[in-house]
């Protein structure tokens, strides 16, 4: 490995010599210095500071990706298809495997002793309160999910359940109403609970790790670091990092253009707003432009801001529906669900000698493909915001607190929706498509112009939070780890998803190229199970907390 | 007239900063004034330091350098932050205050369109401080 001299200003050199002071984190001696590769320059009064290779070749791949997507859509597509089918036919298993091993390291360092290392040293001290970090956390991690599938997903697993057939999760209930819904609730509930977070929870906390207290370069190349040594600057490390951008812009990208999509349906089914290109390319627009101004006014004032309006919204329809709905039933539904979901636990998790291979593969797969696709942005996002915290307080609000959330989340939504169908016989909800199925189980409560209307707004705002913390974990992968990059380039990077958005919108190839976004789950299954060594080997390298 | 100093400093780009700093030490010793060094850093690694920590004793020796320089008496202060390009204005607004500076001394750059957007440092501090701005324009 060719060590470059550090580019320290020439005017402290006697300062350069200066020891990490002891005892508060434990740095990995390297003579990299961050932003040794990045090329700056200054053009028509902008500043720029950019990783050469990172940023030139991921600007390269993406642009590629997308004329190929656009030009050849007929040609492309079924590749992509058969690359991502393959993955989850053939590899359910690994995908299944590796998410039982995040969950179990998870909670493995909760109770384990590691758990009292603080991230950034014994004595830093967080930089937001648990609202704020807890509000950007869940804005990043699933917000806009919960939206769209909190309906969708208990009414189809209890809807394939009931009637029997070959999507059933597990053996299915055939013709057994109950045991469909309790089943349906545990299978939504499986892929909205601790493994998601679990994905999550491994990629921030060995980024954060090895960030704060490690010293390495915020950018996921950092965790490689205890297996490839000073090899992580190189080639090995500019693939990883390439992917990362790869998967997180087209991840945002393509869920922005679908988004807008569901979104101009929802607004076409309250308003009768015209259901057209226009409507969703303005929406785009008009999401970029808030994602530009909150990303501008950085992520205490902006992104911090936007997630809290956007929970505290949340939870006002949250509760609202607990409150007018089936209230009895959500309450004592929650904890029944709890219990199915544990019961269920073991046999959903089992990656081997599935007989419900349509709903392992096609579920289950698919979502520990996606969420792992969606882990370098999430995981870096929560790695940044989290300095201060112990492992185990991190763990417990990373991952058992979103949890029990998205377990009442499912049981308010999805309950309420099964409850509809089951007792009153509405079958609205379960008719409808799936961009249309929340507005149309709030229709039958009260005051459903107004309650819908604050689910479009939470939908748009979502997406904003998605955005605009995408755009700022680009632009520190393409700038070398740097979080103290120009401005610029973060506008840069929220402008290009949604222009991406828009000519895929346009041009067709949105599913398509999602699909190829969410096959960068299997690559980065292997970076996570390796981000497990590291997340070990760093925490037992560290002093231990008082 | 001055008793107090501060200026701002970023150890990534020191070298546009040397001509400002040369003024500085002229004002101070006209003055007899203290100067208070700050800086708003990443909370994760930069390109100057691995931690807040480290950059605090770089941000230190520097300061004892200028003071071998001018002789003026110098203390430091460092802001980490964890989006400092954001937050930096207003740290320094908030620094004005800690440090009981009367004179805020930092360079800009030359006016330009995108001030707009994103106004220059300088120009955000100074119209957010009741004390004395002078904003030194690095050609």
């Amino acid at each position: 490995m060719d060590k470059k001299p550090p580019n320290r200003p020439p005017e402290e050199p006697e300062s350069a010599g200066i020891p990490a002071p002891d005892g508060p984190a434990n740095l990995i001696d390297t003579d990299y210095v961050i932003g040794q590769d990045n090329i700056t320059t200054s053009t028509m009064g902008v500043n720029l500071d950019l990783h050469g290779k990172v940023f030139t070749i991921s600007s390269i791949l993406v642009l590629l990706f997308v004329i190929l997507t656009l030009a050849l859509q007929d040609t492309i597509a079924p590749i992509y298809d058969a690359v991502f089918s393959f993955l989850t036919g053939n590899l359910a298993w690994f995908f299944i495997l590796a998410a039982n091993v995040f969950v179990i390291l998870c909670l493995g360092l909760i109770i384990s002793p590691l758990g009292k290392i603080r991230i950034g040293g014994a004595d830093a001290k967080p930089d937001f309160t648990y609202v704020g970090w807890f509000s950007m956390l869940f804005a990043a991690g699933m917000g806009i999910g919960l939206m769209f599938f909190g309906v969708n997903e208990p009414l189809t697993h209890f809807g394939t359940s009931f009637d029997g057939g070959s999507w059933a999760p597990l053996a299915g209930a055939e013709g057994d109403a109950a045991g469909a819904a309790a089943l349906g609730m545990a299978a939504t509930i499986f892929h909205w609970g601790l493994h998601p977070w679990a994905i999550y929870a491994v990629v921030a906390l060995s980024l954060a790790l090895f960030s704060f207290n490690k010293g390495l370069p915020l950018s996921m190349r950092s965790v490689f670091y205890p297996i490839l040594g000073e090899r992580v600057w190189g080639w090995p490390g500019h693939l990883i990092d390439i992917l990362a951008v790869f998967a997180t812009l087209f991840g945002l990208a393509t869920s922005l253009g679908l988004g807008a999509t569901q979104a101009a349906a929802g607004l076409t089914y309250l308003f009768g707003a015209p259901e057209s290109d226009i409507t969703m390319i303005l929406l785009i627009i008009g999401i970029t432009i808030i994602a530009i101004c909150s990303i501008l006014a950085g992520v205490d004032k902006g992104v911090q801001l936007l997630s809290k309006i956007n929970i505290a919204m949340a939870a006002v329809l949250l509760f609202f529906v607990i409150a007018v709905g089936p209230t009895l039933l959500i309450a004592t539904g929650f904890f029944e669900n709890l219990l199915n979901y544990f019961v269920h636990l073991p046999a959903l998790s089992n990656p081997f000698g599935r007989e419900d291979a349509n709903f392992s593969q096609g579920w289950t797969a698919f979502y520990w493909a996606w969420w792992i696709s969606w882990s370098p942005y999430v995981g870096m996002f929560i790695a940044r915001v989290s300095r201060g915290r112990t492992v185990r307080e991190f763990l417990v609000s990373v991952l058992l607190v979103p949890s029990v959330i998205s377990v009442l989340w499912m049981t308010t939504f999805g309950g309420t929706a099964i409850d509809q169908y089951v007792s009153q016989g509405i079958e609205a909800v379960r008719n409808a498509g799936v961009d249309l199925q929340l507005f149309m189980m709030l229709e039958q409560l009260p005051l459903s112009q107004i309650t819908s209307f604050v689910a479009i707004l939470l939908v748009i705002i979502f997406f904003v939070t998605s955005s605009d913390s995408g755009s700022l974990v680009i632009d520190s992968i393409t700038a070398g780890g740097k979080v103290d990059a120009p401005k610029p380039q973060r506008v840069f990077w929220a402008i290009i998803e949604g222009a991406i958005a828009i000519a895929l919108l346009l041009g067709g190839g949105l599913t398509a190229l999602q699909t190829m976004a969410v096959s960068t789950g299997f690559p980065f299954t292997i970076i996570l199970l390796v981000a497990c060594y590291a997340i070990i080997k760093g925490l037992m390298s560290e002093p231990k907390a008082v | 007239m001055f008793k107090n100093i501060m200026v701002p400093v970023d150890l990534a780009h020191l070298e546009v900063l040397e001509p400002a700093l040369s003024i500085v030490a002229d004002l101070a010793k006209q003055y007899d004034a203290h100067i208070t060094y700050v800086s708003v850093t990443a909370n994760t690694p930069t390109s100057v330091a691995r931690t807040p920590q480290e950059y605090e004793q770089k941000l230190d020796a520097f300061a004892q350098s200028r003071h071998q320089v001018h002789g003026q008496p110098v203390s430091i202060k460092v802001y980490s932050s964890t989006d400092p390009v954001a937050n930096v204005d207003k740290q320094l607004v908030d620094a004005v205050e800690e440090t009981g500076a009367d004179l805020v001394m930092m360079a800009t750059h030359l006016p330009r369109h995108l001030d707009i957007i994103m106004p220059s440092h300088g120009g955000k501090v100074a119209t957010h401080t009741d004390a004395s701005v002078f904003l030194i324009r690095v050609p």
